[in-house]
């Protein structure tokens, strides 16, 4: 006899259906996700972005006696940085960025609330920054110069005459440099060369040479040091809120103006003017001034020079592990080990890179290639190239597993077509399955380039150092200078907030670092998200 | 729907003399690892005719059209005894290079499966694959095999578009284009009409009529209304065996096996 079908009695609708609960647990945790996502995002942009805004000066007066007054002086200004309750109950305390590092030693400063007697905010004081010592704040004096008479600030003509000192001196600074980084370099390298091949194969006429070079080299050296004279006037005047008088010169200020008195445009003007020094220039005073071009340039170049090597490699051994391997325990455990390696440290993939790229490969190469210039290592060293190298291995382990997962999603019957038409095995897997699976592929290769652009610890070992003397691409032949030692967002970012003199000062840089390093990563991501898209919409899969 | 096919249909007559042999298949028997799924079976596929394998399913058919182009050698563990003969040379003679073989036997199958390229570039792919890339000989190829597969009106202005774009029957007479690009003698089609409407469905078997003055053709098929619309021949299987192989018109009418009689009334499928 067949089982009675069961009639469960249709009931209202409940208040929280069974399972409720659980979608609401799914909710909780994406919200909890994109919550710390982006408030992280919108701390490193705030306290990122504010470094380049022009805060107001405000001075204070002190009582007499005052113990938070420096060198017991009852004046003191700067940008108020934060105001915070003592946890002593000692009551308020603000802090300042004071500046004028060179009179007082330090650029931060703690004042109490009770010993602030009042606030102002004059517009006579004026924001230097300098080469030097970070930023000034005081009241300009007069404007000094060697040949003419000093130019009070009360003058209507100071100002414009300050700017146009200012950007004069600018342009003879860019002339120093082009001749010392450019035609000195260039000298340098000749003379290099000249002593390099003298060494191998003695020419007679070698001193001769190497006089005409020297001679050369005298003439430009003259003429960088008579525009660095010029650079010495006319210079500014000014007296620090505490009493002090100094004298900056022209050479010596990047920028000058007067925080109270400058209106909106005038703040976004400097904001953005100070945005592109950030993006374009390069560092200075510790790294803590000045912008980070060149580390924005060296991590693209690595992550771009990684995502070359690792690309080829990873679908390389893809192929092989899926399409020709025969599936047995061996593979299985091949395939085990890689998707393992993606859990080594970073640093010992760095330490790997050093051991075999740099010491065995690097002193290989040198050995070969460029015996003459030993025992001066040439790739013997950490340069980008090995770095990219150490980090395109760390990043295989990705790109081999989202190919794998690519190349068996391509359906079957594709591959039985294109077999049918009398297509070898290699033909098939060239002409018809990579070009499907390309999308797969890419987003292994977004996945490792967002992995190796952030990484810093293998690269300590590998190339990366705070200040590096040049780009590893420029205008010189050969252009591309694999061996070179480069900068890097990720390693500035440790450089600057952990191994600074200065740490107070470094730490807004160290956020609009960040902020970079993010939007950098995002950037490169979206291209390569962008060439996928294009590629999905080209290979769109049919409906199988 | 059947009158206007069975109009441009015209079965070779009974008492027509017997057209040359293909394909002969040699006391053929086939195992997947253990399973045996073919029973010693012997067939002769007539040239430049439709040969219609028709059966219920699992009963051997799509088998037998697989190993007509090796195409079951990509399955593990497959063995076979017998042999079959194309043109009186061994498929399985080990000096046969497979590839060889898939350039004389093209194949279009049950799903259509263009390649994730333009419309030119899926037409030419066996001749880009033989290493013919003579810009001349290649858009003469597209040309002939599009219009041989009915598509050349349809597809002339957009031939760089990709595959994708057409509908689905328009993608399978792609398939059909190029399976035939290379000039194969034979085509094998896997059920070609499974996953299309009957207007698509008749299109195709319009095309298999005009197809077979050039090419010798092996359809598998469920529908023995379609395999009485576009075949000459009909090998009927059942349980890995074949049952009955005759010219459709007399398989139809007057089915020598009881097993067919039941399969083709419908008795059981």
């Amino acid at each position: 006899m067949p089982a009675p079908i069961s009639t469960p009695p249709l009931r209202p609708l409940r208040k929280s259906p069974p399972g409720e609960a659980q979608v609401w647990l799914t909710a909780l945790g994406l919200t909890l996700g994109v919550t710390m996502v982006v408030g992280l995002l919108v701390l490193i942009l705030v306290r990122g972005l504010v470094v380049f805004w022009p805060q107001h000066v405000t001075e204070f007066t002190l009582r007499e006696g005052a113990a938070s007054a420096i060198q017991g002086k009852t004046n003191v200004a700067g940008e108020v940085v934060r105001t915070q309750w003592r946890r002593d109950g000692g009551g308020e305390e603000v802090q300042l960025h004071i500046g004028n590092k060179d009179i007082y030693g330090f650029n931060f400063h703690w004042l109490q609330s009770l010993d602030i007697v009042s606030r102002h905010q004059p517009a006579d004081i004026i924001a230097i920054e300098r080469l030097e010592y970070g930023d000034a704040f005081g009241r300009p004096l007069a404007l000094v110069s060697t040949d003419a008479d000093p130019l009070p600030a009360t003058d209507p003509a100071f100002r414009t005459r300050l700017t146009a000192a200012v950007q004069a001196a600018a342009s003879v600074r860019h002339q120093i440099t082009q001749i010392e980084k450019h035609d000195i370099g260039r000298i340098n390298r000749q003379m290099t060369s000249l002593a390099r091949a003298q060494k191998s194969t003695p020419q007679p006429d070698f001193p001769a040479l190497q006089a005409a070079l020297q001679a050369e080299y005298e003439t430009l050296a003259a003429r960088a040091r008579d525009l660095r004279a010029t650079l010495s006037t006319p210079s500014l005047q000014y007296k620090s809120p505490t009493g002090d008088e100094k004298s900056v010169t022209a050479g010596e200020i990047v920028r000058f103006y007067f925080p109270n008195e400058l209106g909106l445009t005038g703040r976004i003007g400097i904001f953005f003017d100070r945005l592109w020094e950030f993006f374009s220039e390069e560092p200075r005073e510790a790294n803590t001034e000045g912008g980070i071009f060149p580390a924005i340039f060296g991590t693209f170049v690595m992550t771009v020079l990684m995502s070359l090597l690792v690309t080829p490699l990873g679908v390389i051994a893809a192929i092989y592990l899926r399409e020709y391997a025969s599936q047995g325990v061996i593979v299985r455990t091949v395939r085990i080990c890689v998707n393992n390696l993606a859990g080594v440290p970073s640093i010992v993939f760095g330490v790997f890179g050093l051991g075999f790229f740099v010491y065995v490969l690097g002193s290989r190469v040198d050995q070969t290639f460029f015996a003459s210039s030993l025992p001066t290592p040439t790739f013997g060293t950490g340069g980008i190239l090995w770095a990219s190298l150490t980090l395109a291995l760390m990043t295989l382990p990705v790109v081999i597993v989202a190919t794998e997962e690519a190349l068996s999603a391509v359906p079957r019957g594709v591959r039985e077509a294109a077999l049918a038409c009398g297509a070898s095995k290699w033909q098939m897997i060239q002409r018809v399955v990579l070009p499907s699976a390309a999308p797969g592929v890419l987003t292994g290769v977004i996945l490792a380039m967002a992995r190796g652009a952030g990484e810093v610890a293998p690269l300590m070992l590998v190339g990366v150092v705070k200040l590096a003397p040049s780009l590893p691409i420029d205008g010189l032949f050969p252009f591309i200078h694999p061996e070179r030692k480069f900068m890097h967002l990720g390693f500035h970012i440790y450089d600057l907030g952990f191994q600074s003199p200065d740490s107070e000062a470094a730490k807004p840089m160290v956020f609009a670092t960040t902020l970079l390093l993010i939007g950098l990563v995002v950037l490169m991501n979206l291209t390569a998200i962008l060439i996928r898209n294009h590629l999905r919409r080209k290979y769109a899969a049919s409906t199988f | 729907m059947p009158a206007p096919i069975s109009a441009t249909t015209t079965p070779a007559p009974d008492d027509a003399p017997p057209p040359a042999t293909m394909v002969e298949v040699r006391d053929f028997s086939f195992y997947y690892g253990a399973k045996q799924v073919l029973h010693s079976i012997n067939l002769q596929i007539p040239e430049k005719q439709v040969t219609a394998f028709i059966g219920p399913s699992g009963c051997g058919k799509t088998t037998l059209l697989r190993n007509l182009n090796r195409m079951n050698d990509l399955i593990d563990g497959i063995r076979h005894d017998g042999d079959i003969l194309l043109d009186g040379t061994s498929l399985y003679d080990p000096s046969v290079e497979v590839i060889s073989l898939r350039k004389r036997v093209g194949m279009v199958f049950q799903k259509y499966n263009p390649f994730p390229k333009s419309i030119y570039e899926n037409v030419v792919f066996p001749l880009r694959v033989a290493g013919r890339n003579g810009r001349a000989e290649l858009d003469e190829v597209v040309e002939r095999s599009l219009r041989s597969a009915a598509l050349w009106d349809e597809v002339k202005d957009r031939l760089g578009e990709s595959a994708y774009g057409l509908s689905g029957g328009q993608q399978q007479r792609l398939c059909i284009a190029r399976a035939i690009a290379n000039r194969p003698q034979i085509l094998l089609m896997d059920e070609p009409c499974a996953a299309l409407d009957p207007v698509a469905t008749l299109k195709i078997e319009e095309l298999m009529h005009d197809l077979k003055k050039e090419f010798t053709i092996v359809i598998v098929t469920h529908n023995m209304h379609q395999a009485t619309r576009v075949s000459d021949y009909t090998a009927f299987f059942y349980l890995g065996k074949l049952i009955e192989y005759d010219r459709t018109a007399k398989l139809f009418s007057h089915p020598g096996n009881p097993q067919t009689e039941a399969y083709i009334s419908g008795l059981f499928s």
